[in-house]
């Protein structure tokens, strides 16, 4: 029997927005899945977004669902996790969204090591705004804004992520979304900054662009770079050259997570509060009784 | 902060972070400005002691973000920032207005544009604070002046936030922020409405998505976009039409009930002084003097300053012979003041600094007398 996908949708948001075959359509099933296969209620989970094509998952997904401005989903979760530490909040976000106008969130957000989820759609291109290169796109992607080739390199995700301080790092792609699922839900599970990168295909803005105008081969030519964690390791530096690892690039969980941390802060200030209260009641009752 | 025979000393921008304790706020987020950083370094220090939260995010922008999270999840959140500060979260304020969340921002205010004068005293965000954000929504902005009023507005401010589902500023300027005056904490009658946002049911009508945090058994979806009332995006243009008047009317209409001004000695005033903020201050002490002097003259100062009290404004012009206003800016306050005189043939004599230092009640002073010799 197939997955039922029903009570976690919401039927009046339907139809979507997405281009027919678009990737992200693939990572929120795998990440529906995912929430699933952790025993989560939709009522303690929250779903937070920025602003873009993937940033619209939010909206079709029935849980506490936030869908922000662009680049800034982070800090929102970053607020719903630390007035709420015992719910579960993930944040979905498109490369131009968590990595450009929110770079500087995302690596404070790996930095702090709050336990948030954060799966990135990584098309390479910014879809919603027509096609546009992002912090991600490859040296001489053909965008609405680099007709001549993209002069820019390409951030790698992970490597980010990891230098910032994320605990959990992995990377996943729309071609296999069953290990996508798996994944997600180590992130979900992990207590810490979670960073889960996943190779996507916009082949409406990107594909169109560099010879990928059709979504399955799109999907399957970006499957064929994928090369497992351990076998990376063993490819040299040409043998590299256009292929990216997946899997779990990178796992700690030695580094505090924040919100525990400012918990032992609450606690030691109020204790301290409350002896000073004493000490001060104390005095106050070997005062001399004054007569007015 | 010190204490002697019930009097309090405490510096302004201490006494709007106890202020904002005594309200009920449990969430700081900010980025360190002056002249407000110390409202941040205070609430470092208190809100864990209460079991509530403080964190230091990596710029304004995040601070608001985490701020409206935080509204969301449940707490009454506060950021304080100044000029630059409160223009990089605009963006953001702007999500809380569409998006309806209750938060306070205290805006200590600095000279600009731009970098300015850090360190001294302005009034030059008034018109940010109204119109920084893109799109139409109405403004609750309150300016109080001396100690007293700073708490008890500022504890308002949460208020206003909880019943119209809103950011609301408290906008001060560097003199009430460093200046460490004495004054008495307010009695719980004087702070007003101090309850949860559980008990705040009047609220509903004010909001134009469901009413309800998260983690409340709704599945919420929040959202900047246009959203129907069930809280989904929507382009039909009838619903954003009348949301987006929701967003504006739900406070203009409540204006008899947010509007709070001071007024000094008018009754029989010739001259009105009208002024918000510090220079309520050097007001006071010039007014003081012309009445001895035999010059009729009062104070008006709007502590509500957004929604701007025009009506009142109105008809006091309609009163008295001249009008003096005040202000650590080149003139917005007097541009309201025009604004809401219409074709009242009134002379409105301004009083500006933009130096970064206070205005002294002799300037106030020569400004009173120069408008008694016109009339
Ligand atoms: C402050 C701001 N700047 C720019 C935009 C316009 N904008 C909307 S989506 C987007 C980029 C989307 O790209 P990406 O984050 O990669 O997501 P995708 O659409 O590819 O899923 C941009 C630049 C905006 N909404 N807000
Ligand atoms: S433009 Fe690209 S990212 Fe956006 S929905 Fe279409 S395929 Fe997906």
């Amino acid at each position: 029997m197939g997955f039922d996908y029903s009570p976690w949708l919401r039927p009046e948001m339907m139809p979507n927005i997405w281009c027919p075959g678009c990737g992200v359509g693939i990572i929120v099933k795998s990440f529906i899945r995912a929430v699933e296969g952790c025993g989560w209620n939709r009522d303690d989970t929250a779903l937070v977004s920025g602003i873009g094509c993937t940033s619209r998952a939010p909206g079709y997904v029935d849980m506490n669902t936030l869908h922000t401005t662009h680049g800034r989903a982070l800090t929102f979760a970053t607020g719903i996790k630390l007035v709420a530490p015992d719910k579960n909040v993930a944040v979905i976000s498109g490369d131009g969204d968590a990595a450009a106008i929110g770079g500087n969130h995302l690596i404070h957000s790996c930095r702090r090591n709050i336990d948030i989820t954060l799966v990135i759609v990584n098309n390479g291109i910014y879809g919603m705004t027509g096609g546009q290169y992002s912090p991600t796109s490859p040296s001489e992607t053909r965008a609405a804004t680099s007709p001549y080739g993209n002069l820019d390199q390409a951030f790698d995700l992970c490597n980010l992520s990891i230098a910032a301080g994320a605990t959990y790092v992995a990377r996943g792609h729309v071609a296999n979304a069953v290990f996508l699922e798996r994944l997600i839900k180590n992130g979900l599970q992990h207590k810490g900054f979670a960073v889960i990168e996943v190779m996507a295909n916009c082949h409406t803005q990107y594909g169109r662009r560099n010879r990928h105008p059709d979504p399955a081969e799109l999907i399957q030519f970006i499957g064929s770079r994928a090369v497992p964690a351990a076998a990376w390791a063993k490819l040299s530096v040409e043998e590299r050259s256009d292929k990216f690892p997946v899997g779990v690039l990178h796992k700690d969980t030695v580094k505090p997570e924040y919100t525990a941390a400012y918990r032992q802060i609450q606690e030691r200030a109020m204790e301290r509060a409350r002896q000073t209260a004493e000490k001060h009641a104390e005095k106050e009752k070997s005062k001399p009784v004054t007569q007015a | 902060m010190s204490q002697t025979n019930g009097r309090e000393f405490w510096p302004g921008n201490e006494l709007i972070a106890e202020a904002a304790i005594r309200a009920g706020c449990t969430f700081f987020a900010g980025y360190p400005i002056t002249p407000s950083s110390e409202i941040a370094a205070h609430l470092a220090l208190r809100l864990p002691q209460i079991g509530g939260t403080f964190i230091q995010m990596e710029d304004e922008i995040a601070a608001m973000g985490a701020v409206i999270g935080a509204s969301l999840a449940g707490a009454k959140a506060l950021t304080a920032t100044s000029g630059p500060g409160l223009s990089l979260k605009q963006e953001n304020i702007g999500f809380a207005m569409m998006a309806e969340v209750p938060c306070v921002i205290i805006d200590v205010q600095r000279g600009g544009p731009s970098t300015g004068l850090p360190t001294a005293p302005a009034q030059s965000d008034i018109m940010q604070a109204r119109w920084g954000t893109h799109g139409d929504h109405s403004v609750i902005a309150l300016t109080p002046t001396w100690p007293h009023e700073v708490y008890v507005e500022t504890v308002r401010a949460f208020h206003l936030a909880e019943l119209y589902r809103t950011p609301v500023y408290v906008m001060v300027d560097e003199i009430i922020a460093h200046t460490t005056e004495s004054f008495r904490i307010p009695t719980d009658e004087e702070c007003g409405i101090i309850k949860p946002r559980s008990e705040y049911p009047e609220a509903r009508v004010n909001s134009w998505r469901p009413f309800c945090d998260y983690f409340q058994g709704k599945h919420l979806h929040i959202t900047g976009l246009a959203h129907t009332k069930e809280g989904y995006p929507t382009t039909n243009p009838a619903i954003v039409h009348k949301s987006i008047e929701h967003l504006v009317y739900k406070i203009v209409d409540a204006q008899p009930q947010i509007e709070r001004n001071f007024e000094f000695m008018l009754d029989d005033a010739e001259i009105a002084v009208i002024t918000f903020g510090s220079p309520g201050r050097a007001s006071r002490e010039a007014v003081l003097r012309a009445r001895e002097m035999g010059i009729k003259a009062g104070i008006f100062r709007p502590i509500t300053f957004w929604p701007f009290p025009v009506q009142t404004i109105r008809d006091l012009v309609d009163r008295v012979k001249a009008v003096v206003v005040p202000e650590l800016n080149l003139g917005m306050l007097a541009l309201q003041v025009e604004k809401s005189a219409m074709r009242r043939e009134v002379l409105i004599h301004r009083v500006n600094e933009v130096g970064g230092i206070a205005i002294e009640p002799d300037r106030v002073l020569a400004t009173i007398e120069e408008a008694q010799r016109g009339i």
